[in-house]
């Protein structure tokens, strides 16, 4: 699947936006948004439900209009000729949007004629997807038969048929099953190991640490932060973390470790799980006798590996637990 | 050519899963056969007086055949998000609205045709025009068509396509001179009826089949034309304003 360069082979920006900005009625949805997207990247655009993730994605790809801002793809200036544009991308929406009427090789040969594909060229390509996706077998059934994980599939499959070397991905493994998330997120891997530029939008932090070499994180409309995967985790470097199961009142028991320990941050996770973190290493010892003091029992005491999550609740100030119930409302399957 | 590609292919698939399934096909023959019977009924002219009411049955046709199918697939479509595929295309908003609206232009013309083969079995159709009645025929569709796709474009839901559907559908029945001159309207009225494409398609089509027609009929095809083209560009307009916002 390796292509030249949509670009000639001397700029190598696949996505350059600068001073992005949307609002709906009084709502700013997204405001001066810039980044740049090099060819051949994967890069992770990471922020809360309603952050202005899909916004962001809907004017890049021509489906919604700017009211500020510039939008260049492969060089090409969205404003003035966004159909050349949408010729080099392809897009894999949040939701399926194939047709529950055609089977699943119809769609995917329908979305080849779109982009003007011959119908030998179509259908041997449908075949090939539908081979490399796993879906061969149901290749004959409507769509409005597949599981989620299945659509799900098939929709990135339609989003590749015309082989664009921009794909946008917006949360491409959102309420569907842990084996299905883990074959997607297998798939937007090859992709990008294939030359594809990929915009991936995500509200699970893990995914973006595990596929993305560039990510932004976006709040409120604001890009507070871009940066790669290494550098945001150079963030976390000289801090420990460590965290307790008790049998109740974390909360009460967060302020007596405070209260305690000045030097330690202690934050409650959940009524029966804290969180502790130090500059320095964390000795549990003295802070299992405090709780136990309290008259509450330690039934799990573990250090933790700092994460990606930790530097965008750095960033962003938005608690760790948002983002968790998030992904508890979204569905169970975007647990990396 | 890539053009074409995407505008037979959406024009296919729309035929395929929209215009020739069951009960479109059944719709498209039997509304027209209702249509026939009621009015010889109600008229009490009998079958002979046939010729004066073809022209007002082939354009309610035409009329209920064009937009009830495109306002709600385009509205379907619209809700369950497919739509943006379209809009993802790399084609121009007008190639893509042409590929949607032509299967239902197809519908309206052939759903035409029925009450006149009806017709040509039970009365004497010899007199006809027909260059000047399929001309007027395909123009009716078109503008109907345009009809609908401006009522998809302004609503949000199916049932509202309907509803929308119908402000406009049943008044034309009486208000653009199919079954009642429209000489003999209210005063009021009779402005109403000019602002409607469907009296200017009625006209031709009295001319063509009965050689009755009020207004001259390159006037009535000029009209008719400039109704397709302004319903069309409102549409389109539309669309870049609500669905590209």
């Amino acid at each position: 699947m390796s292509r030249e360069s949509p670009m000639g082979g001397s700029n190598k920006t696949a996505i350059a936006v600068s001073g992005l900005a949307k609002h709906f009625d009084e709502v700013k949805a997204v405001e001066s948004v810039s980044f740049e997207v090099e060819e051949g990247e994967l890069f992770g655009f990471l922020g809360p439900n309603g952050a202005g993730k899909t916004t962001t994605i809907n004017m890049l790809t021509g489906l919604a209009r700017p009211d500020a801002g510039t939008i260049r793809i492969a060089g090409i200036d969205c404003s003035r000729d966004p159909k050349a544009a949408q010729h080099l991308m392809g897009v894999v929406p949040d939701e399926s949007n194939l047709y529950p009427e055609l089977t699943g090789y119809e769609n995917l040969c329908f979305c080849g004629a779109l982009y003007g594909m011959r119908r030998g060229e179509r259908e041997k390509r449908a075949r090939e997807l539908l081979q490399s996706f796993g879906l061969s077998q149901a290749s004959g059934r409507k769509l409005g038969g597949y599981s989620k994980g299945m659509k799900r599939r098939l929709t990135i499959a339609a989003g590749i048929i015309h082989q664009p070397p921009i794909l946008f991905l917006d949360e491409p493994t959102t309420g569907i099953d842990v084996a299905s998330a883990r074959q997607i997120r297998q798939l937007i891997a090859d992709l990008n190991s294939s030359a594809t530029t990929i915009l991936l939008t995500t509200h699970y932090i893990e995914e973006a640490e595990r596929l993305c070499q560039r990510i932004a994180f976006i709040v409120e409309g604001r890009i507070v932060r871009i940066d790669t995967v290494e550098a945001l985790m150079r963030d976390t470097q000289g801090r420990y973390v460590v965290e307790f199961e008790v049998s109740s009142g974390a909360t009460a028991l967060c302020v007596a470790i405070r209260q305690a320990f000045p030097a330690l941050e202690c934050e409650r996770v959940t009524s029966t799980a804290l969180r502790v973190e130090s500059r320095e290493p964390v000795r549990i010892g003295p802070l299992v006798r405090l709780i136990e003091d309290h008259g509450e029992e330690v039934s799990e005491a573990r250090k933790i590996r700092p994460s990606l999550e930790d530097v965008f609740v750095h960033v962003t100030g938005i608690e760790a637990s948002i983002m968790k119930q998030e992904r508890e409302r979204m569905g169970k399957g975007g647990g990396a | 050519m890539k053009k074409w590609i995407a505008f037979s292919s959406i024009l296919a698939k729309d035929m395929r899963t929209y215009y020739l399934k069951p009960p479109n096909i059944s719709w498209g023959l039997l509304f027209p056969l209702v249509w026939i019977a009621m009015f010889c009924v109600r008229s009490g002219l009998g079958l002979e007086s046939l010729s004066t009411l073809l022209p007002g049955l082939v354009a309610l046709s035409i009329l209920f055949g064009t937009t009830s199918v495109l306002s709600v697939t385009v509205t379907f479509e619209k809700k369950a998000r497919s739509f943006e595929r379209l809009l993802l295309a790399p084609i121009s908003l007008k190639v893509l609205m042409l590929a949607k609206t032509a299967g239902a232009i197809l519908f309206g013309v052939v759903n035409a045709f029925v009450p006149l083969l009806v017709g040509a079995f039970l009365t004497d159709l010899s007199d006809v025009n027909w260059a000047v009645l399929t001309t007027a025929v395909v123009l009716i569709a078109i503008s109907s068509t345009f009809l609908g796709l401006f009522i998809a474009v302004s609503v949000k839901e199916v049932f509202e396509a309907q509803t929308f559907s119908n402000f406009f559908r049943f008044p034309m029945i009486f208000l653009c001179g199919l079954f009642f001159p429209i000489e003999k309207l209210p005063l009021l009225l009779k402005p109403v009826s000019y602002a409607l494409p469907l009296t200017y398609g009625a006209d031709v089509l009295h001319g063509a089949i009965r050689g009755a027609h009020v207004m001259p009929l390159f006037l009535d095809l000029a009209v008719l034309s400039a109704f397709c083209a302004g319903l069309f560009a409102v549409s389109l307009r539309n669309i870049r304003k609500r669905w590209i916002a």
